[in-house]
């Protein structure tokens, strides 16, 4: 997994409320038994006037020339809801994404996140509106998102705290593998579960 | 210290903190479909490891399979068989028992796991697929992951979960006749916001819940992720218990003795606390109806649709004017009598029996109208065959509905079978997202009564509009069948 420590990079402002997981990729766009290949499906129903054709919407935000490369995107409230498909986060990180600043998160969606090296940053909405008027006006803006900081520095110099738990922090910031983590107390879940179908034998099959 | 009913399946199955909030959870049941588990069982065979506990691991073929009659691997969504053969390859590989596509026991997964007693009150119990939820309605520990947390489940037979706040929701009063567990989560969605619940899981509780059968609690619990809810839970009863007794993977004996007395205690001491608590009165609820493109945009049949200067839940009025847009109606429209071309009945939401008979009841006897095409699509083969028992695929067909087998259908479009575009479809599913039932399809959820009225009427209807008895006091006697030990 991606280590993430700090990224400076453009901001594309996506300010709708309940973005969810069939807009971020409709289910018709996951054509493999694979993690990779999805960026073409991102946002399809909003990027492209023509599916089929892969006709680009030139009103829509990431297909406008002063968007290319960004790495960033500002979003409204509960930013990942719906479906559970981890594509969502799959194609956000093909395409380049790299953190997403919204003032909220669906559970499942932030969790896919940080199991793919992806920031989730949590604001408040007056100040993801801040953030997002600076990335509409004029030039595209540059941001830095600094995770060992915990801080958000927006074009104008101004900075925004924010802050995300220890454990998320210290998952992206190591982009250790959490299976092989895991497996390293394998003698702490056997010990667990000897104690579990002990006290509660009905719950083994 | 007073626990929480989810404080007492949180805490039996911490393995280790990890500091702050956060805990290895022990994994007791992990069940995968085609789609999402697929990916994770192919990663999990790259990787070079293994199922560490295949006996407590169960697949079904739900998501992309074919519906009609006499189907095979093949599935209308492109490229869909590929998912079907990884599964049906990697379940044989982990040495998982897999529901396939015509096993007498094939069905939705949320709705499979009960019948075959895989969920169990104070089980914990994970799933790749969002409406994991729903099977909270029997007191287990049931929530949606991703594919990359499946494969740390299916590999460690545990998770790394930051503990959520508690949120009670207490559903008060008595449901009024032929309202259902449908309209009731629409309201409470409607009230709350589809982020209403975000960073918390839910406790169902009060009279109304305590007097629902376990189907209608599925339900409900079934939305608590369009809630933005971690999960949603209800202490399990004696309808728990007895909806549970006998069925194939439920424990046996003195197993299930020992098991019923551990499950008495799992409910909410008196004095716990919760980070919030909300009461909702229900007994003036009327037939609840989406009008936009989220959850939230739930109102009562007889209202209208909002004015752009209406904030209602979190929308904001450029929410409302898009959602307006894409879903074709104008602001002040009333939410009854606008025309459908599209019914859909079925999904781990609405496709088990007791939803079945309620529309049932309202079709019997009657015709869907001209132009409307009509699908029913039960949740499971188990559902299929006691409906068939009952004779309501009779009065589906008659009534001029498709009778499929079971899947999770036109839920949402996977590239095969959809509705037309920008076609109004009123369906007792649970996301009303743009695009989620076919290219630019435009969805009204409700619940089976509402979708069978309407269905007839060939606009959003009531069953009283059609003068149909109230569901509830019709559903059909069950045929009696021998009892075969």
């Amino acid at each position: 997994m991606e280590k993430f420590t700090s990224i400076t990079a453009i901001a594309a402002p996506l300010m709708r409320v309940n973005i969810d997981t069939d807009i971020i990729i409709p289910s018709r766009e996951m054509k493999r038994v694979s993690k990779k290949g999805l960026s073409i499906g991102l946002f399809a129903g909003w990027r492209y006037e023509d599916i089929d054709a892969r006709k680009q919407n030139p009103d829509f935000v990431l297909n406008q020339p002063k968007y290319l490369g960004t790495q960033i995107l500002i979003a409204g409230e509960n930013f990942g809801c719906g479906s559970s498909r981890e594509h969502a986060v799959w194609a956000l990180a093909e395409y380049g994404i790299r953190t997403i600043i919204a003032p909220s998160f669906s559970a499942i969606f932030e969790s896919n996140c940080i199991q793919n090296g992806l920031l989730p940053v949590t604001l408040q909405a007056d100040q993801v509106a801040v953030l997002a008027d600076l990335a509409i006006g004029g030039a595209a803006g540059i941001f830095t998102v600094d995770l060992v900081a915990q801080t958000i520095s927006d074009p104008t110099g101004q900075i925004h705290a924010f802050k995300v738990s220890d454990n998320k922090r210290q998952t992206l910031m190591d982009g250790l593998d959490p299976i092989a983590r895991t497996l390293m107390v394998e003698d702490q879940i056997k010990a667990f579960e000897q104690k579990r179908f002990t006290t509660h034998p009905w719950a083994r099959l | 210290m007073a626990k929480t009913l989810f404080d007492k399946l949180w805490d039996a199955h911490v393995v280790t903190n990890l500091g702050g909030n956060n805990a290895l959870l022990y994994i007791d049941r992990v069940f995968i479909h085609e789609r999402t588990g697929s990916v994770a069982l192919k990663s999990l065979e790259e990787s070079g490891r293994q199922v560490r506990f295949p006996d407590h691991v169960f697949g079904t073929m739900d998501h992309i399979v074919d519906t009609h009659e006499g189907r095979g691997d093949t599935t209308l969504m492109p490229s869909g068989e590929d998912f079907i053969k990884a599964m049906r390859e990697g379940c044989a590989w982990a040495g998982i028992k897999l529901f396939d596509i015509n096993d007498k026991d094939q069905g939705i997964v949320h709705v499979i796991s009960p019948e075959q007693g895989i969920v169990l009150p104070g089980l914990s119990l994970v799933c790749p697929d969002s409406h994991t939820c729903s099977q909270g309605a029997f007191g287990a520990l049931a929530w949606g992951i991703g594919s990359t947390e499946a494969e740390h489940a299916l590999a460690t037979s545990t998770l790394r979960v930051a503990k959520p706040k508690q949120m009670r929701i207490a559903i008060l009063g008595t449901l009024p006749a032929g309202i259902t567990a449908k309209d009731v989560i629409l309201h409470i969605i409607g009230e709350l916001g589809a982020a209403g619940a975000t960073g918390h899981a839910i406790e169902f509780c009060g009279p109304v819940v305590d007097a629902m059968d376990m189907e209608a609690r599925m339900t409900l619990c079934n939305m608590g992720v369009e809630l933005s809810a971690f999960t949603a839970v209800i202490a399990p009863d004696a309808k728990a218990i007895s909806f549970l007794k006998g069925k194939p993977y439920a424990p046996k004996g003195d197993a299930w003795a020992e098991a019923q007395t551990y499950w008495q205690t799992l409910k909410s001491d008196n004095r716990a606390a919760f980070d919030r608590d909300i009461a909702i009165d229900v007994s003036r609820l009327k037939e609840t109806v989406t009008w936009g493109t989220s959850p939230e945009h739930a109102i009562e049949i007889s209202d209208t649709v909002p004015l752009t200067t209406n904030t209602q839940g979190c929308a904001s009025s450029e929410s409302i004017r898009k959602a307006l847009d894409y879903i074709g109606l104008e602001s002040g429209t009333p939410l009854a009598g606008v025309p459908i071309t599209g019914a859909f009945i079925g999904s781990c939401t609405n496709g088990r029996l007791s939803d079945l008979r309620r529309a049932a009841a309202v079709l019997k006897g009657r015709h869907i109208a001209k132009g409307v095409k009509a699908i029913c699509v039960p949740g499971s083969m188990a559902v299929k065959a006691a409906a068939e028992d009952e004779g309501l695929d009779r009065i589906f067909k008659d009534a001029g509905f498709e009778w499929r087998l079971p899947g999770c259908s036109m839920c949402f479009y996977a590239g095969g079978e959809s509705f037309d575009d920008q076609e109004r479809v009123i369906s007792t599913t649970n996301r009303n997202f743009e695009n989620r039932q076919g290219p630019k399809t435009r969805t009204h959820l409700a619940s089976p009564a509402t979708v069978a009225a309407s269905a007839i009427k060939g606009k959003i209807a009531s069953f009283r509009d059609i003068g149909a008895d109230t569901p509830k006091d019709a559903i059909p006697a069950a045929r009696t069948v021998e009892v075969v030990n």
